[in-house]
């Protein structure tokens, strides 16, 4: 099952860690991700850039309205996302349990939506009416 | 090894999954001695199947095979931790000296099995994560698949097993099987989850019917699991009960769904197969005279099982053998089937003096089934108002849709 994993980090904690113990922690993390990879779990993912740097669209009064900032200010802000290869929810939440990451802050684990059927459905929806 | 084209592999690899998880996992908690580590390492064994397989071909035994890959897998991720944890350092040399000998299907040892599930079934547990853990990790279902099962959402099956492990790991709940005074209750705990699985996949009051079946298919096959590796006559006797039970699936409905009493349904449609396994089960056990709960509860439903017609029955010796549970087990519950049973043989005014008994005590007032058995025994007697004011009372208190449908015909019926 693919599962997609949402890590958040709180960006008001300040980093009171040294650089050596730094640099430790993102090594332990790569190290984790190879891993991961090599066992077929890692389907993917990304770091995000701090929440200032997001913008948000938002569909409003008939048009779409940009404001600067992340879609909800919370204490903790998305941090990155994982794709995950995993047997079944227990299993996705003891790989992620085992991840560095997960002391920065909490992770969200859901299961990827199987969209296939939708998708052909409306695919012959679409191909039917380009045919009229 | 033979060439195995690759898009069979996942299916063939989730086949091996299904049949040998609880094997090589069992095993590997043996050797490694931590569930967690046991687990990562068997998915990622499966990982390296996934990828290996397809060019190196299906190993002969791929139990073996994957235990061993599992082996050098936990070893390689202690080494990994290692680098950051120093202390670790001996433990994957101690576990790499272990791992070098060479790796066969004598590695499992034959109660690595039983051990899991006296693991799983520990008393320590919550009693419904027993159940969810033993699916889990002994029969390899997913956490999905086990939700699905018991009609609630997966993120609470996972909850549960997450806790369950934690307290395994926390109370250093050992992994073995009881020996001495302890096992016979420990014993208990585990027939119990095997039963209560049993019940769940049989009772199909509600939720789609084919996966409610695959339950009871499950506890069937821990049961012979439980029958081949421990000699006990109540394994043997629960064995026996479940297969009996199940003999009769496909005549306890109609073809929408609705319940089928035992006197009205197609003797014909029970499978004959399941009744021979059962009754050449519980002979021996009865004849030992070691007779356990389990055991007359098979053979009560044996004589069911006997009985060419319903009209053929041996009522006299169903009564006898409720009398005997309620001995070993006093309930209301196995008292009513008593009372039913007695009505048979001795006519509905007995039975129903035994039912009026059991309601005046109290114990029973919430109980569909008390009122609904109330309701029959009335409508035989020609007690017309009185059965029917028994079979609302039943209808109030019906848990499920297809037991409701049932009691509003039979009301239906009284005219």
């Amino acid at each position: 099952m693919k599962f997609i994993c949402l890590g958040y980090i709180d960006p008001n904690v300040p980093v009171t860690t040294s650089e050596t113990e730094w640099h430790a922690m993102m090594d332990s993390c790569f190290d984790y991700d190879d891993q991961l990879r090599a066992n077929g779990h890692f389907k993917g993912g990304e770091a995000l850039q701090p929440p200032n740097t997001a913008m948000t669209l938002r569909y409003a009064n008939g048009r779409v309205v940009v404001t600067d900032g992340p879609f909800a200010e919370t204490k903790e802000q998305l941090g990155g996302i994982m794709i995950l290869e995993a047997r079944d929810l227990n299993h996705a939440v003891e790989l992620i349990s085992k991840h560095p990451g997960a002391t920065f802050g909490p992770w969200e684990i859901r299961p990827a939506a199987d969209l296939s059927d939708m998708m052909r459905q409306s695919e012959e929806r679409r191909r039917r009416k380009r045919a009229r | 090894m033979a060439d195995l084209p690759s898009g069979d592999l996942r299916s063939d690899l989730d086949a091996i999954y299904r049949a040998e998880a609880g094997r090589i996992l069992a095993t590997l908690v043996r050797v490694l001695g931590d569930f967690d580590a046991a687990e990562d390492a068997m998915h990622d064994a499966f990982g390296v199947a996934l990828q290996r397989w397809p060019v190196e071909g299906r190993p002969a035994s791929p139990r073996a095979w994957l235990i061993s890959t599992a082996r050098f897998k936990a070893i390689d991720a202690r080494r990994r931790r290692g680098r950051l944890d120093a202390a670790q350092a001996d433990i994957a040399a101690t576990l790499h000296a272990r791992g070098g000998s060479p790796v066969g299907t004598d590695d499992e040892l034959p109660d690595d099995r039983l051990r899991l599930i006296f693991t799983c079934c520990h008393p320590a547990l919550p009693a419904d994560a027993r159940a969810a853990l033993t699916l889990r990790e002994v029969c390899g279902l997913t956490t999905e698949e086990i939700a699905r099962a018991f009609l609630t959402s997966a993120p609470t099956i996972a909850q549960r097993i997450v806790r369950a492990k934690a307290r395994i790991r926390d109370e250093r709940i050992p992994y073995q099987v009881p020996s001495g005074p302890e096992l016979p209750a420990r014993l208990g705990a585990v027939l119990a989850v095997v039963y209560l699985l049993f019940n769940e996949g049989y009772a199909a009051s509600a939720g789609p019917a084919l996966t409610r079946s695959e339950l009871s298919a499950e506890a069937i096959r821990l049961g012979r699991v439980l029958h081949e590796l421990l000699p006990d006559p109540e394994v043997t006797g629960l064995l026996a009960l479940m297969l009996l039970h199940e003999s009769r699936r496909l005549a306890r409905t109609d073809t929408a769904g609705e319940p089928i009493l035992l006197e009205q349904q197609d003797r014909s449609a029970w499978n004959q197969a399941l009744i021979r396994e059962g009754l050449a089960l519980l002979a021996p056990v009865l004849a030992t005279r070691q007779v356990g709960p389990y055991t007359l509860q098979a053979a009560i439903a044996a004589v069911h099982a006997e009985a060419r017609t319903a009209a053929d029955t041996d009522w006299r010796r169903i009564s006898a053998l409720y009398a005997a549970l309620l001995a070993l087990q006093p309930s209301p519950v196995i008292e009513l089937n008593r009372a039913v049973a007695v009505a048979m043989h001795e006519g509905p005014a007995a039975g129903l003096a035994l039912v009026d008994a059991l309601l005046a005590r109290g114990e029973l007032t919430d109980y569909h089934l008390a009122h609904a058995a109330r309701a029959d025994l009335c409508r035989r007697l020609g007690r017309r108002d009185e059965a029917a004011a028994a079979y609302r009372q039943a209808l109030a208190l019906a848990p499920s849709d297809p037991e409701r449908r049932f009691l509003e015909r039979r009301l239906r019926e009284l005219g």
